[in-house]
Parts: structure tokens; C-alpha cells; sequence
């Protein structure tokens, strides 16, 4: 093994480690703000029991939720970095011993065999989405994506004739459907054009970005809050239990689109909202981005 | 709403003090019992057979727990609720068969379950999803595991439990359910919220 893999593998570790136990400060400050503000007792009596778990997890050292999700990695890679053909067996042998170390649920079925892989590995899995960056720096994002929230990721082929509007209306009747079912509340990847994988590739990569993070451009930054302030009037509120509280954020991205087309997809994230991200410099320093060490 | 903590096994004019929207915390023995271990004790009971454990007056959990083994004891790692509505075809009569007077799980239950509570005396408590570590904190004891050859989320774990909570009475025996009720409100709303953005039906 070369010092690059052994430093991936390493990280990697790390990363699920830290994405499982400790939530990222944005998801938690969210949780906090929506049990100070949240309307029903039903749900504030759920929001606390969120806000205690959070807290128990981090002081047992312990999965936040049983559901420890598909493991999905996000790389940025430096051209410059040698070795980079390495780095897709480092992440699987990460999620086998992280498996075993943390431990992890098993989570990977093989859809044609019916049986649990048992180390969260199997065909395409953990999968890995590539970008190439200039320098020699490499980027690693985890995602341990949870099954109820999955289960409700939805795409939609919608008329262009109709615009935004047709948009609003897709994220509004996604939502009612869900309902109870990905464990209330949520965060909201929403996008929009390229094709039907293109639009869900981009909602659930939205999921990445922090909730005190606005799209940049003005317009879409109107168009999250507009979504949000829209689905929290439903009133399906914490665990489908009545409430103000439904979504926590939603984080739009968008790709141009076919003229006779308008891809949209919504992507929902549970409110253990498990993400972490490192990068490891050319000389091997490893800095984490999204929490603190430990 | 009220609170209400109780020990097992539970009486039927306990449960039936219990209204949507109180909290209850359980003190005692509760079950878990997923997809399969349903099926197999309702084949059980059609064959005349007894179970492992006698459910009367205890509490069924929706739940798929990570345990591990120290020594010759299992110790709950994490252990929240599962989605409930995947038992909807079976809770009826397990209820009537095996006199459970607690259903715990998540997102609620239907039209069929809703009555068999009426009818028996019971009521679905909703525990928090993804709250794993506080669910595993309140287990104190695993008394034990049956039907381990279903597998380790599909098994009967026998939890001995203090203040296991909060559940949210979502369904009552006086045939409320406050999932319908919200789901119905949900629909009333998004007529609103289409009327206010201006987009149409």
C-alpha cells in the first residue's frame, strides 16, 4: 500500500466516523431553532427527544441513528495528484473496516442474490461521484445516506409549458406524499433541467451544502425561501405528527434543459443529515473541513 | 395532553385512559418485532402453538435494533423505530391474538390497525425516528432472543426497559389516529398554499 492509499483509507474512516456521531453545527443550530419555534406539543415533545439523542450520541460516542445509510463519496481531485487510480479501492476497504470499527450497520444487499453483503460493499458500492480540480489536493465528502428519506427521492418529467409554476407544485404534492414516511423534518434538494439522472444527481449533491447557504444567485435564493415558507404550510410538521416544522431548508442546483423538456427532482435528506468532508494535501497533511477532530 | 408513564403488563382500562396527542413512557418488558417475526407468530397461533414470550398486556416495538455480544451479553447499540405501515397487514391480528396493549413504531398505521385497537384495547405509540441512542438508553436489560435464526433485525429481542419514551400516542383506542387527521389537514392546506402562490389546482 502507498502512502496515498493508506492516507484515503485513513481519512475516509475518519470522515464516516465523525459524519455518523456528530452532526455538522448548521443541521443541529436548524433542529434547535425549529424546537424553540415549533407550534404543536406533539412536536416539540419530538424535536426534544432529537435534540437528546444528538447529545447522547455525541457523548456515548455512539450512531446517531441504527440507519447508518448507503455510503456515497464525493471526491475532488487534483490532476497534479499521482496515484489517483488508487483511491476508488482505498474508499472500499474504509467502509469495510469502518464497518466493523464504528460499527456500522450492514446496509448493502445484493438486489439479485437477496443477501446482505455484510460490510456495506457490493457491486457500485460505496459509490462515488468523481470531479477533477487543478492542483494536488484531493477532497473527500461522505454522505452515509439513511433509507427512509431515500425511499421518497422523487423525479418528475414535468410540461415546460407550465415554468416555475409546474416546479412548485411538484415539490408541493412530493411533500404532502411523503408525509410521515422520511422521518420529519427534512432538508430539500430541488433541481431542475439536464435529463432525469442529471436533475437528481444535482437535488441530492444540493444536500451537501449548509443551510445557512443560500444559492449565490439572488433569484433562486428567493425561490428556496418561497419553497420552504410553501411546504411548512402544509402542517405534516415532526414525525408526521402535526406541526410548523416540516422541512428544515431547501437547497436548489439546476443544469440547462432540453427545450421539450423540464427534469425536476427532489431529493430528501433525514434530519440526521450525515455529511463530512477532509482534504489531504500534497505533503499528507489531513485537514478537516467540516468538524472538529477527535 | 397528559403524560402517563406505565409499567407492563398494562390493563386494558389503563390503555383506555390514553387519548391522541398524550405522551406515555413504558417501564417493563416490550418486544420487537419486525415483518417476518409477525408472520411466523400469526402461522404460530393458527397452529395452535405457544410463542417464546407471553404478550399479554406488553409492548410490541417496530424495530431492527444494532446489537452487539460482550461476553454472553447482548448489549442495544442504537434500536429506533422502523415504518410501521409495513405491519398494517398483520397487526390486527396479532393484537387479537396476542393481547399486546402498546404498538411501538414510526409513521403511523392504518384503517385496520385503528379498529383492532378500538375493538381489543390498545394504542400505537409513536417514538421519535432516528432517535436511536435515546431508545437504547432507556433498554437497561436484553432478557433474551428468540427466533435469532430470522436473522438480527428480524429477531424477537425481549427488552427490559425504564422510561422508555417519549411515545406519542398517535392512535387511541377510541379509534382516533392522528396520522389521518394530519393527513387530511396536509390536503386542506396545499389547496391554500396552490391558491396563494397563484399556481393553479
Amino acid at each position: 500500500m502507498n502512502d496515498i492509499e493508506r492516507t484515503v483509507e485513513e481519512t475516509a474512516i475518519n470522515l464516516l466516523r465523525l459524519a455518523v456521531i456528530y452532526l455538522p453545527e448548521d443541521i443541529k443550530q436548524a433542529l434547535q431553532h425549529a424546537y424553540e419555534t415549533e407550534t404543536t406539543e406533539a412536536g416539540k415533545t419530538n424535536l426534544k427527544a432529537i435534540l437528546d439523542n444528538i447529545k447522547l450520541a455525541e457523548q456515548t460516542q455512539t450512531p446517531i441513528c441504527q440507519d447508518t445509510g448507503t455510503i456515497i463519496f464525493y471526491i475532488k481531485a487534483g490532476a497534479q495528484t499521482p496515484n489517483l487510480h488508487k483511491i476508488q479501492q482505498a474508499l472500499t476497504n474504509a467502509t469495510r473496516k469502518a464497518t466493523t470499527q464504528i460499527p456500522l450497520r450492514p446496509n448493502a444487499v445484493d438486489p439479485i442474490q437477496g443477501k446482505n453483503t455484510g460490510d456495506n460493499t457490493g457491486p457500485n458500492i460505496p459509490y462515488t461521484h468523481w470531479e477533477i480540480t487543478q492542483g494536488n489536493q484531493i477532497e473527500i465528502t461522505v454522505m452515509p445516506k439513511g433509507g427512509g428519506s431515500e425511499n421518497v427521492c422523487t423525479t418528475g418529467m414535468l410540461v415546460p409549458g407550465e415554468g416555475i409554476n409546474g416546479l412548485k407544485k411538484f415539490v408541493i404534492d412530493t411533500v404532502t406524499k411523503a408525509g410521515s414516511k422520511p422521518c420529519p423534518p427534512n432538508i430539500l434538494g430541488v433541481a431542475i433541467g439536464g435529463g432525469s439522472d442529471i436533475a437528481m444527481k444535482l437535488a441530492k449533491k444540493a444536500l451537501l451544502r449548509p443551510l445557512n447557504q443560500p444559492n449565490p444567485d439572488p433569484q433562486v435564493a428567493t425561490l428556496e425561501k418561497e419553497l420552504l415558507d410553501a411546504v411548512n404550510q402544509l402542517g405534516i410538521g415532526p414525525m408526521g405528527l402535526g406541526g410548523k416544522w416540516t422541512i428544515l431548508g431547501v437547497n436548489i442546483d439546476y443544469a440547462a434543459r432540453h427545450p421539450a423538456s423540464y427534469p425536476a427532482a427532489v431529493a430528501f435528506n433525514c434530519w440526521a443529515a450525515r455529511r463530512a468532508t477532509a482534504r489531504i494535501h500534497s505533503d499528507g497533511r489531513v485537514e478537516y473541513l467540516t468538524h472538529k477532530m477527535r | 395532553m397528559a403524560t402517563y408513564k406505565y409499567k407492563t403488563p398494562i390493563s386494558e382500562d389503563d390503555i383506555r385512559k390514553l387519548k391522541v396527542n398524550d405522551v406515555l413512557y413504558i417501564t417493563g418488558t416490550i418486544v420487537t418485532a419486525r415483518d417476518q417475526a409477525h408472520r411466523r407468530a400469526l402461522e404460530w397461533a393458527k397452529q395452535g402453538k405457544q410463542l417464546p414470550i407471553n404478550l399479554n398486556g406488553l409492548a410490541v416495538f417496530h424495530c431492527g435494533p444494532i446489537v452487539k455480544k460482550e461476553g454472553d451479553k447482548w448489549i442495544a447499540v442504537a434500536a429506533g423505530p422502523t415504518t410501521s405501515t409495513r405491519m398494517d397487514i398483520f397487526e390486527d391480528e396479532f393484537i387479537k391474538n396476542f393481547g399486546v396493549r402498546v404498538v411501538i413504531g414510526k409513521g403511523g398505521m392504518g384503517k385496520r390497525t385503528t379498529e383492532a385497537m378500538k375493538k381489543h384495547g390498545a394504542v400505537y405509540g409513536a417514538f421519535t425516528g432516528g432517535a436511536a441512542v435515546l431508545a437504547a438508553k432507556a433498554i437497561k436489560n436484553i432478557r433474551t432472543v428468540e427466533w435469532y435464526d430470522l436473522g438480527m433485525p428480524e429477531a424477537l429481542w425481549i427488552f427490559e426497559v425504564e422510561e422508555f419514551g417519549p411515545l406519542s400516542i398517535a392512535i387511541d383506542s377510541h379509534g382516533n389516529n392522528l396520522f389521518e387527521a394530519v393527513a387530511k389537514t396536509t390536503e386542506e392546506n396545499r389547496a391554500k398554499i396552490y391558491e396563494k402562490l397563484g399556481i393553479g389546482k
